[in-house]
């Protein structure tokens, strides 16, 4: 066996922060993949004579949809703080942050069911238009990534506040999860609940 | 747990039947990157063998033309997992395979970075792929009957990329987190490199699939008219698994080839930043599948006249982008890959023969996708595309061959034989023009794609025998390389440490490589760490070394 200089335990390299940045790409693509299907069939249904795409009767609330978009305001800002307290080791306002953080991707949750009562958008439609599902499958998929995001919050303070205080890069990779959920929801709301 | 942490001990095991379930959970329950990358290079493998008989079934169907001999609803299905399977149940696994097991040695790491997420990835692949197979067999997939299993076809289709991309995410991370120090980008060795665009390229790309998948899943539950229903599946997710999709999936084979030149010279590699550039270019494909759209030069007849430059300015560097680029790429790795040589007479082993014939046969499927995506010669919707798909998937699985030839040492621990190695390179090569050529040739003649009823002027019959033949072939090669394997990494000679007198890495650890790779961590001062040692003085006057590499 060849023997080459041994070399000392190098630094951490953020292992879990990178393996979230690269997860959160690959969550952006998707969302954005699904935004760019969405907008070629729009294109589709519009260009034919008489075309329509939301259906006529269905009006899109958009109280709901520009809270839910605001929250993500605040929720960037509450996670940031999770990241600030905990380089100070400060576990009371680490838990408040990542406790804010997770209510309001609950609030969120809570005004997209608005959205979806409001609506009362019929999944299948009677003349074959592609609205319906795709904007379920968009929307549901966004849930998806939300739930995703208040598992993250809750396994992130379990963790922290379990004494593993020493593990701050957790709560960096919880603050970068919600910056992409904040980033794919701005797409998601420009195309879904402005462009339409 | 971190790269740098000491992995637990396993607890020890019982005699007998005991021993035997207890090692199977082991193998189940494993998150050692080696054994996970050999149960994805073997379930690969045997997925490849099964692959190609359809491939043969469906060119012995389509030899005469005017009698279909297997059930005529089942062809769209046979065409469907044929397109599906070659590329995400043989091609693209098998690279991760060996991905998983290789890249974490090559950087000197102890692990694969999130391990028990490379696991997950690989069991939702696994079974993504069983259901698919299933849904097929059950009369469901793309055209199939049976509503229910079409329906279970697109969810196992999603459950199966997914899969895929948990792998990605995980071998992306390990090149980008778990160097050894001092192992900055530019010496990261190329196959590495190359999976690191791979496993970025997939990043972006499957997760774009599987949105797709998402949309059609639903649509396919609620209403089938926007997408088409059992109809439309392969045209929303076709592209997954097309040129230049593909190149992307043979990416790692190309970096692997690029590795053994320098080998085989026993020199530096000429230019390496270039060659790191050109395995760049080739992960532009991955950018197409991001598009969704096929980039087609679109100068039919009267469009081809002189005029409108700004027009056809913008067509040309839309085309040459996601076309010509990876092509490029693969040319430039082609051409400075031998500068290596220069001066010296390379030695000839079966890695590097199978590594250049692979890397020949990719390229020659690459000039085929550049050549179909210009409408003017009237390629589109012909068997033209069929053969450009097959000479990428055989010839990254040729390639494949070469690379467990390589490093089945470090796996293994045994060494397979040269000599019987060789003949079955030659034949690996043979079987994938075979396979591939004639459609190249029926294509020009206008013979349809995923179809095997057709009439045109031309021997017909000898174009799709000679297909067949070449699916047959391969099939005769994988199953004899998996026959010698088996005997070879069993019972073959013992490798040594070191038994290629390599460049990386890797090759500084005991073989087989033990359960933690590295027991201390190693400066990297260059890309060729391993020829650094080689060559300095007190080691290039140890008769040691001198007579390893006589006998190498």
């Amino acid at each position: 066996m060849l023997a080459l200089p041994q070399a000392p335990t190098p630094p951490a390299r953020r292992q879990l922060f990178v393996g979230t940045a690269v997860a959160c790409s690959a969550g952006f693509t998707l969302i954005g993949g699904m935004m760019g299907l969405w907008l070629r069939m729009r294109h589709r249904a519009l260009s034919v004579t008489d075309g329509t795409w939301v259906p006529k009767k269905i009006s899109i609330p958009e109280v709901p949809s520009n809270i839910m978009l605001l929250s993500f305001i605040g929720i960037g800002v509450f996670a940031q703080w999770a990241v600030y307290a905990a380089r100070r080791d400060d576990k009371r306002h680490v838990a408040i942050a990542l406790g804010l953080t997770g209510l309001l991707g609950i609030a969120v949750i809570n005004a997209q069911v608005a959205v979806y009562v409001h609506m009362a958008l019929p999944i299948r439609s009677a003349d074959g238009s592609a609205y319906g599902i795709m904007f379920y499958a968009a929307t549901g998929t966004f849930i998806a990534f939300l739930i995703i995001g208040i598992v993250f919050s809750f396994v992130t303070a379990f963790r922290y506040l379990g004494g593993r205080t020493s593990e701050r890069e957790i709560v960096t990779a919880h603050a970068i999860y919600w910056y992409f959920a904040a980033a794919a929801f701005t797409m998601l709301w420009f195309v879904v609940y402005v462009t339409k | 747990m971190t790269t740098i942490d000491t992995p637990p001990q396993t607890a020890p095991t019982t005699s007998g039947a005991g021993h035997a379930l207890s090692s199977v959970a082991e193998w189940i329950t494993t998150t050692d990157h080696k054994r996970l990358g050999r149960m994805l290079i073997g379930t690969g493998m045997i997925a490849m063998l099964g692959i190609a008989v359809v491939g043969g079934l469906l060119g012995f169907e389509r030899i005469d033309a005017a009698t279909i001999s297997l059930n005529a609803n089942s062809i769209t299905q046979l065409f469907s997992i044929y397109r599906v399977g070659l590329a995400l149940f043989a091609v693209l696994p098998v690279m991760l395979g060996l991905a998983v097991a290789v890249v974490p040695l090559q950087l000197g790491a102890r692990s694969l970075a999130f391990a028990r997420l490379a696991a997950a990835g690989f069991w939702a692949w696994f079974f993504g792929m069983d259901l698919v197979i299933l849904s097929i067999i059950a009369n469901g997939g793309p055209g199939g009957g049976t509503s229910k299993f079409v329906a279970l076809f697109i969810a196992a289709f999603g459950v199966m990329l997914g899969g895929l991309t948990m792998i990605a995410i995980s071998l992306a991370t390990t090149v980008l987190t778990t160097r050894a120090p001092g192992m900055n980008m530019r010496r990261v060795p190329l196959f590495s490199w190359s999976v690191l665009v791979t496993a970025l390229g997939l990043i972006l790309m499957l997760p774009v699939a599987i949105g797709t998948v998402i949309y059609l899943y639903v649509s396919y539950r609620y209403n089938r008219v926007p997408f088409g229903g059992n109809q439309g599946i392969l045209d929303y997710i076709g592209f997954s698994v097309t040129q230049p999709q593909t190149y992307l999936y043979a990416l790692p084979a190309i970096g692997f080839a690029a590795e053994m030149f320098p080998l085989a010279a026993r020199r530096r590699m000429p230019m390496r930043g270039f060659v790191l550039g050109a395995l760049g270019l080739v992960g532009v494909a991955g950018i197409t599948g991001v598009t969704q759209v096929q980039h087609v030069l679109p100068w039919v007849g009267s469009k081809l006249y002189l005029g409108h430059f700004g027009k056809k300015f913008g067509d040309l560097l839309d085309y040459g982008f996601f076309n010509a680029l990876p092509v490029i790429g693969a040319v430039l790795v082609l051409l400075i890959g031998p500068l290596a040589f220069k001066g010296g007479r390379p030695k000839i082993t079966a890695p590097l023969v199978f590594g250049v014939f692979g890397l020949g046969m990719i390229l020659m499927g690459m000039l085929g996708g550049l050549l179909y995506g210009v409408l003017d010669l009237g390629l589109q919707g012909t068997v033209f595309e069929e053969g450009a798909y097959v000479y990428v998937c055989y010839g990254a699985i040729l390639t494949t061959l070469g690379a467990v030839t390589y490093w089945g040492p470090k796996l293994w621990g045994r060494k397979l034989a040269d000599k019987k190695l060789l003949p079955l390179a030659l034949l690996g090569a043979l079987a994938t023009a075979l396979a591939s050529l004639p459609y190249y040739i029926a294509g020009f003649a206008d013979q349809p794609a995923n179809s095997v009823t057709f009439a045109y002027s031309g021997p017909q019959g000898l174009w799709n025998t000679l297909a067949t033949v070449g699916h047959g072939l391969m099939v005769l090669t994988v199953a004899a390389f998996i026959g010698l394997a088996l005997q070879g990494f069993r019972k073959g000679e013992l490798a040594g440490d070191d038994p290629w007198d390599a460049h990386t890495l890797e090759w500084a650890m005991s073989s087989p490589a033990p359960d933690d790779n590295f027991a201390e961590l190693h400066t990297v001062m260059s890309a060729e760490p391993l020829l650094d040692l080689k060559s300095s003085p007190d080691l290039t006057s140890s008769p040691e070394l001198k007579s390893k590499r006589e006998n190498a």
